[in-house]
């Protein structure tokens, strides 16, 4: 298969940007989007062009690194799938694919289609845990039982992988999907019931600093979140919020 | 210089570890407070570590190369984490996980931290709890149990097909508690490129910041490298992308013996290679044994018409299908240990069995589970008669709920659906049993230096158990390094601060530059990855899951001329002070280099089979591996010697035996 590509290039936070232009053929069907880039590095420091610069680890759509703007879609087409895990049997022979950054004010490119997203562990470092040393002597693991649904339900929150597509496609760079799927993990679980109240409280006001956009509810973050973090947890955590702030002094 | 004293407290095996831990010398907060600790890595053990030493009281510096430390490659783990709690009550107990380990291990690693680590294991699980990890549970709301390869009881805690990313998402909650309080300082997107050893003491590292692509001196008082496996070294594997042996080797350059380096486990269940431009392969969680059967055709023809594509696995009857684990081990059947299965699938493979194109793929079948469970949720369901499609059906959904998102990725990598077809798979690069020598303080043989994780060669000797990495890299971080390096620290609560102006950092910041300079000013023209590919083939194929003397000697020759081929001939664009992933990567490779050499070198002196180290001349009529446990029950520690990884110096740990015996290993 052969492609058409426009890669937006950006030397560093300061630079511009610009859209670049290039060929890559030698594409099989059962590669992988990043695969393909690869092939088109290769090529490209066989010309003497610096490569293009792209987050990626684990490539199997757990780590989260992988964060590419494609025709548009954050992680490109297809449902419940990070860039990693697109293949190029996803597009026609002599497509031209346009790819750029997850864009967002809180998340500055640092260069090509590389962002910074650190403001995802600075929300998390708001409030995102339960207050527990290490210690050899808790509880007993079981000394708690947790009803099936509630545990299944917080699990279903804490399976967002920290991509940013949520703030990539939302047209406020909101920050609502991934605050709250962490915020629902800890308000299904006994366990979280004792910092509720502050987590959920510096949680959004952290999310607020770094410049993250209001919620306005399009639901666009659901359709393009890779693993299907669904809204009601959005939800949950506006009753949490509001509860909190009533209660709290 | 360096001894090879493991320092194994006095005493029985069941009380080491409390009384070792009773003398522990007490550092009060106040001193706590004056005492830097750099921690390499945020994966599982290196997370945990942090978090636990930060909670302390001391001064924490974490590393970690990705955006985030919440994107250590423990994430990717799937199946599960084990843990002696007996909640099934079917016999199990911390004796038990003990001498399964050591078993498994192939009776190749050290009882006493084996003991250990089975000891902790249950508090690990409670540990986890309290932080918020959503393990699965059952309708009763307790937790849920499964069961891995090698043993016979169900003590597998999980969650779904993503426990690694809910217990490092875990540990790097209570990280992240700890950075917000200012105890830990967290530097991501760093990589560590030397360790500065001053007076023979681990006192700092340098690291790059890749973003800026600057040099940074950091000191401490200990050095704890948490840096996870070098499977990367074949170049396909199921590890990330950026996971890489530099933290580990520098160390080893600079004293720190590598042991049992060749201890390599291929993972029998993985998607087979499709293509000369794959960057990696994708494991499917060994608990899919559980519930799938591995076959292949019984006759030759019916291989070669599936590999044409003129017969599909459906098709064939059950009589023409040969389970040959069940039929080879009927009593662990599926879930024999992962290097017996692997080389059970490379026989059946390489005798002409092969069911995917290129004839290296066996197939992993869920039909029988899902009839089973149908059956059984119909049954429950007060349904007398239900049709074959509403069995499918409610066996289809239960097989969802325990492995759904394994079956997704499946389906997403190879277009296929695992419901409907079985799947097809094969043995790839998995873990890395071997690693860098540690005695039972983790300490490695440069004092100060520590090493926890996958990074240390510790606990699974030959072969590591399913779901037993996850338990040692917490065991590791929360409930072994906290006490040990206390001990360590406890001499230097009146040293100070260790100045960064010192003659040997200054050294090794130099040694990293010029290192790094060399490589952007060569006149070369291949790119890095050309070259990685290359050693890649050549491991898998002299040092992967069945070795012989001549190929190691061929390989040994191979990579050292690819080597010097390397420095000639190498292409990295880019410049020093900028983002720089080619020049990451060179540095990576060129240490996977020399690596490459030592694992040849480790697996040609070890002339036995044991565990995942299979020496083609070392087997019994039926093909099974035969241990030589006179001569070779040891650790094999190798120490950096004339600049030249070939030259390195053998060290031998005896291992020695009182708790349980040496037998050959049966899953017969
Ligand atoms: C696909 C897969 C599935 C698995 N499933 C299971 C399972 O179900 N159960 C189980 O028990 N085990 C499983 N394992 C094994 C287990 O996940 C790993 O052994 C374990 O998580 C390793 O943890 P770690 O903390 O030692 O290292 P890692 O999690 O690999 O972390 C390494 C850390 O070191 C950092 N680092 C590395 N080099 C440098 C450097 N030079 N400078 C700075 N930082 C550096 C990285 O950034 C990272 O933070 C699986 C492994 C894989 C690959
Ligand atoms: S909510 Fe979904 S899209 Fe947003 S960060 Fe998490 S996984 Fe990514
Ligand atoms: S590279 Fe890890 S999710 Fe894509």
């Amino acid at each position: 298969m052969k492609f058409t590509l426009n890669v937006w290039r950006q030397n560093g936070p300061q630079d511009k940007g610009r859209m670049e232009t290039y060929q890559v053929d030698q594409v099989s069907d059962d590669m992988s989007f990043l695969e393909m880039i690869d092939v088109l590095n290769e090529q490209l420091i066989g010309q003497g062009v610096d490569p293009v610069v792209f987050d990626h680890d684990c490539r199997e759509g757990i780590c989260g690194m992988c964060s590419m703007f494609i025709n548009g879609e954050a992680h490109g087409p297809g449902r419940g799938v990070t860039t990693c895990q697109l293949h190029m049997r996803e597009f026609k022979d002599g497509d031209e694919i346009t790819i750029e950054p997850f864009r967002a004010k809180a998340f500055p490119v640092i260069k090509d289609l590389m962002v910074d997203r650190s403001a995802f562990d600075r929300i998390i470092q708001a409030g995102g845990y339960v207050s527990v040393n290490t210690s050899g002597n808790l509880p007993d693991a079981n000394a708690t039982p947790i009803e099936k649904p509630d545990a299944d339900a917080a699990f279903d929150a804490a399976t967002c992988i920290g991509c940013g597509a949520c703030v990539a496609t939302c047209k406020n760079a909101s920050a609502m999907l991934f605050t709250s799927a962490k915020v629902s993990q800890f308000a299904l679980l006994p366990q979280g019931q004792v910092e509720a109240k502050d987590r959920v409280l510096h949680m959004v006001n952290q999310m607020d600093l770094e410049g993250f956009g209001n919620c306005t509810n399009t639901g666009a973050c659901e359709v393009e979140c890779p693993k299907g973090i669904s809204i009601e947890n959005i939800a949950r955590m506006n009753r949490e919020f509001l509860s909190a702030s009533i209660t709290s002094k | 210089m360096s001894t090879l004293d493991a320092h194994i407290p006095e005493g029985p095996i069941a009380e080491k570890w409390t009384k070792h831990k009773a003398k522990i010398p007490l550092v009060s907060p106040a001193n706590k407070r004056q005492i830097d600790v750099i921690v390499v890595g945020t994966g599982l053990a290196g997370s945990s570590a942090a978090a636990s030493l930060a909670e302390l009281g001391y001064n924490v510096k974490a590393f970690c190369f990705q955006d985030s430390p919440r994107r250590a490659h423990s994430i990717a783990a799937q199946g599960g984490i084990n843990a002696a709690k007996n909640y099934q009550n079917d016999g199990d107990s911390t004796f038990r996980l003990f001498y399964d380990t050591i078993k498994g291990g192939d009776y190749r690693s050290r009882e006493a931290n084996v003991h250990r680590l089975a000891e902790v294991s249950a508090s690990i699980i409670d540990q986890c709890v309290a932080q918020g990890v959503p393990f699965a549970r059952d309708y009763g709301g307790q937790l849920d149990n499964r069961s891995f390869g090698g043993v016979q009881v169900s003590r597998t805690f999980y969650a779904k097909g993503q426990t690694g990313q809910q217990l490092l998402l875990g540990a790097y909650s209570a990280l992240s508690r700890q950075v917000a309080k200012g105890r830990v300082q967290m530097f991501a997107r760093h990589e560590m490129v030397e360790l500065v050893v001053v007076d023979g003491k681990a006192r700092g590292i340098i690291a790059r910041d890749l973003v800026t692509g600057e040099l940074e001196r950091h000191s401490a008082h200990a050095v704890l490298l948490c840096t996870g496996g070098y499977g990367n070294v074949f170049y396909l594997s199921t590890n990330a992308m950026g996971s890489n042996v530099t933290a580990a080797w520098k160390a080893h350059r600079k004293g720190a013996f590598m042991a049992n380096p060749c201890f390599t486990q291929i993972h029998p269940t993985c998607i087979p290679v499709s293509g000369h431009f794959q960057s990696k392969l994708t494991l499917m969680s060994e608990s899919l044994r559980n519930d799938g059967r591995i076959w292949v055709p019984k006759k030759k023809e019916d291989a070669e018409a599936i590999r044409a594509g003129k017969l599909q696995a459906v098709q064939l009857a059950e009589e023409d299908r040969d389970y040959y684990l069940e039929r080879r081990y009927p009593a662990f059947g599926n879930l024999v240990p992962r290097d017996v299965a692997s080389r059970a699938a490379k026989e059946r493979c390489d005798a002409g069995f092969g069911v995917n194109k290129t004839g290296e793929a066996v197939y992993l079948d869920f039909a029988s589970a899902i009839e089973r469970y149908g059956k059984e949720a119909a049954h429950v369901q007060g349904l007398h008669h239900p049709s074959a499609e509403k069995v499918r059906e409610l066996g289809e959904a239960i097989v969802e709920s325990k492995y759904g998102n394994l079956f997704q990725m499946y389906e997403k990598i190879t277009a296929q659906d695992p419901y409907k077809t079985p799947m097809m798979i094969y043995p790839a690069v998995h873990y890395t049993m071997g690693g860098i020598w540690v005695d039972y303080n983790l300490m490695t043989t440069v004092p100060g230096l520590f090493a926890l994780g996958e990074a240390n060669f510790s606990d699974h000797g030959a072969n590591r158990l399913g779901a037993s990495a996850l338990m040692q890299g917490l065991a590791d971080g929360y409930f072994v390094a906290p006490y040990t390096v206390g001990t360590y620290l406890a001499d230097d609560i009146r040293t100070g601060k260790i100045s960064t102006e010192l003659p040997e950092f200054v050294d090794a910041e130099t040694a990293a530059r010029q290192r790094m300079e060399g490589f952007l000013n060569n006149a070369g023209n291949t790119p890095v990855e050309v070259f990685h590919r290359e050693l890649g083939k050549i491991m898998w194929d002299q040092c992967g899951m069945a070795r012989n003397k001549e190929g190691l000697e061929k390989a040994i020759q191979d990579i050292r001329s690819l080597r010097e081929r390397f420095y000639k001939e190498v292409k990295v664009p880019g410049k020093m002070h900028e983002m720089n992933p080619e020049l990451d990567k060179a540095g990576r490779v060129a240490d996977f280099l020399e690596l490459g050499e030592l694992m040849c070198l480790d697996a040609l002196s070890r002339e036995e089979s044991c565990g995942g180290h299979f020496r083609e001349e070392y087997q019994s009529e039926e093909g099974e591996a035969v241990r030589r446990d006179d001569e070779f029950a040891y650790v094999a520690a190798w120490e950096f010697a004339d600049q030249d990884p070939g030259k390195a110096k053998l060290h031998k740990e005896q291992l020695v035996f009182e708790n349980v015996k040496l037998i050959t290993r049966s899953y017969k």
